[in-house]
């Protein structure tokens, strides 16, 4: 019972292991045991505590502060070790050469305009090439506009740094050392004449390319070996769809509603050209009802009034009769 | 066709330098995710988990189905996640018929698996159900003391590869000073038999000794389960020889404000911020303000007859 000194304390993870304790087989029940557990880990938890009240403590606003010595138990890291950025080629020449950095103002005095101005940028001091006239000299070509050909300067110069720069980092992505703001991304350049960029492809269309390729061997795409994490083909060829010979029961006819959504769709696209005998000859008559009515009507009211009355030379009644059955066809 | 791909914002760019490789590494972040099926109990062990590592967890809330981190394709997923949350310890928690309760506690190196545990959670008993006096509750992101008592975490294979994980999953921050006034909280795990390990997470109260050191008292506040070991995974050895190296390199710190002058010698630049003295409201109003604006008045008050008398003659 008393060889529980024997305790593997960690002060670095507050981390301290009794190896000694062994449980009877047979423990007596979950509450004993949660107590038995807790009356060990107290006599850790104090022995953690004992060496660790007694590391030197400096005195802090909110309590005192103590330096925990590095942890003895090792636990893995959770990515690499950084390594160290190759020097560039610049640096490699300043080595071999000697020269040193020197520490740089901000802002320089600039004769021109007899200001302070900053060293580089917007509005620069003793900037070159922000004169508005440049002097001709006796051996120039008087057709060569020198404005344009220092700003041609400028930007081959910058062309050359951009270069130089991703050699660099290059070089340090070779040795695993690239900063870990920049990734460098893969130039593709088109297989075809033009310098047209590639055209983003989404995700459905490569899923698409890539069912398309693969359905393109001899055996159909089916014994190919996946990668890890790749999905089987959306469309498994089977492009069409058969009722089964023999209708299950309960589900109705299937064969019949097929065959009405057909007709629907049909019906639906052409409905202003099917023409419906019987309502077109009710409308008719309904019409002709409703302008009769409203001559009777005007021909009783009228027989009192001002106006002379329309006699309606009614022609032949029985012929409107005819003529609507010719109509109707 | 850029070549050079870099962050457009210098927000985005101290982000990617956040998880750049670092020569002394701080606390993991944690993964909590779970599969297509998940029991109740599971449910609430991940969220309770995900409660006790508040600050350094982040918890995925839809059900993945095609994670299989003991198969060999089935961990693309764990990989993919582990690197857009940057995230080196995962927790992922499923239920089926033959695995009851299951949760898989892995960890990552480059953001590919380094090594995995599975266990299965019994005799589940949440925070809620313990009642203890409010104010012993610990504190959100305080660091816990760890205990492991048993002798199975030294003689079994399995507990021992468990101890090593359940230490990184549950330590906290790595930090060089703590004070010692907000130590609250303990972690105790015990070697039932040799498949079994008890979980029990207490609040810590410290009582008067008669030494420095102060009495400690165990209150039980927290999740309480079983775990019973089904399955593990080893790491690789290489990959294991890598990740468990150790420099005595440290990281260089930058003196700032700090220059050395060869004539005057060590200079150091203080900023202050600007004291902006007339809006400063004073204490108390001194006994002597008010006689000086008394002492103001009579003088402008005999300045006014001066310059009325004055005035006066110069209209006669």
């Amino acid at each position: 019972m008393e060889a529980q000194s024997d305790f593997q304390v960690d002060l670095g993870h507050l981390m301290a292991f009794n190896p000694h304790h062994s449980f009877p087989s047979q423990p007596s029940s979950r509450d004993e045991l949660v107590k038995e557990c807790l009356q060990k880990g107290t006599e850790l938890v104090q022995a953690i505590a004992d060496s660790l009240f007694h590391l030197p403590s400096t005195e802090d606003v909110d309590g005192p502060l103590v330096k925990l010595p590095p942890p003895a138990t090792r636990l893995p890291r959770e990515k690499h070790f950084p390594t160290p950025k190759p020097p560039t080629k610049w640096e490699l020449f300043a080595q071999k050469k000697g020269i040193k950095k020197r520490k740089k103002d901000k802002v320089v005095f600039d004769e021109q305009s007899e200001t302070w101005k900053r060293r580089f940028g917007y509005d620069r001091a003793n900037d070159e090439e922000a004169i508005p006239i440049i002097e001709a000299k006796p051996n120039d070509d008087p057709n060569e506009d020198p404005f344009a050909k220092r700003k041609e300067n400028k930007k081959k110069r910058i062309e050359k740094q951009e270069s130089h720069r991703l050699k660099n980092l290059k070089q340090a992505a070779k040795a695993g050392a690239l900063p870990s703001h920049i990734q460098l991304a893969a130039t593709a350049l088109p297989i075809t004449g033009t310098q047209a960029a590639p055209k983003k492809v989404t995700k459905d269309e490569l899923g698409n390319v890539a069912g398309l390729a693969a359905t393109a061997t001899a055996s159909g795409g089916k014994f190919d070996k996946k990668l890890p994490g790749e999905k089987a083909a959306a469309h498994k060829g089977k492009y069409r769809k058969f009722l089964p010979v023999v209708e299950g029961s309960g589900i109705g006819s299937r064969e019949k509603e097929q065959t009405e959504k057909i007709m629907n769709k049909i019906f639906s696209k052409n409905s202003h050209e099917i023409l419906n005998i019987d309502k077109a000859v009710k409308t008719y008559n309904v019409k002709k009802e409703k302008k009769q009515k409203s001559e009777k009507s005007k021909a009783a009211s009228a027989t009192g009034g001002k106006l002379k009355p329309q006699k309606k030379i009614q022609k032949n009644p029985s012929k409107k009769g005819g003529s609507k059955k010719g109509k109707a066809k | 066709m850029v070549e050079i791909k870099t962050a457009k914002t210098h927000k985005g760019k101290r982000e990617l330098e956040k998880r750049a490789p670092k020569l002394v590494e701080s606390g993991k972040k944690t993964l909590i995710l779970h599969g297509t099926r998940t029991s109740s109990v599971l449910k609430a062990v991940l969220s309770e988990i995900y409660h006790l590592k508040k600050e350094s967890a982040i918890k995925y809330s839809r059900k993945n189905d095609n994670i299989k981190p003991f198969e060999s394709g089935g961990e693309t997923s764990l990989e993919f996640f582990s690197l857009k949350t940057d995230c080196s310890i995962f927790v992922y928690g499923s239920h089926s018929k033959k695995r009851p309760n299951n949760l898989i506690i892995g960890r990552t190196y480059d953001h590919h698996i380094y090594d995995l545990v599975e266990v299965g959670v019994e005799n589940f008993k949440s925070m809620e159900s313990f009642s203890y006096d409010k104010k012993l509750a610990p504190k959100e992101g305080s660091k816990p003391f760890i205990t492991f008592i048993g002798e199975g975490f030294e003689n079994v294979e399995e507990l021992k590869h468990l101890k090593e994980v359940l230490l990184d999953l549950f330590r906290g921050a790595a930090v060089e000073n703590i004070n010692l006034a907000g130590l609250d909280r303990a972690y105790i795990f015990t070697a039932l038999s040799s498949n079994r390990v008890f979980l029990t997470h207490c609040a810590l109260r410290l009582k008067k000794s008669g030494t420095i050191v102060p009495r400690m008292e165990l209150v039980e506040v927290g999740p309480s389960m079983d775990f019973v070991v089904r399955r593990h995974c080893p790491p690789n050895e290489s990959i294991k020889k890598g990740a468990m190296k150790t420099t005595r390199e440290k990281p260089k710190k930058k003196e700032k404000n700090v220059k050395k002058d060869a004539i005057e010698g060590k200079v150091g630049n203080i900023y202050i911020p600007d004291q902006k003295i007339g809006d400063m409201p004073l204490p108390n109003k001194a006994k002597g303000v008010k006689r000086e604006r008394r002492e103001a008045k009579l003088k402008n008050a005999s300045g006014e007859h001066e310059h009325a008398s004055k005035r006066k003659k110069e209209d006669l």
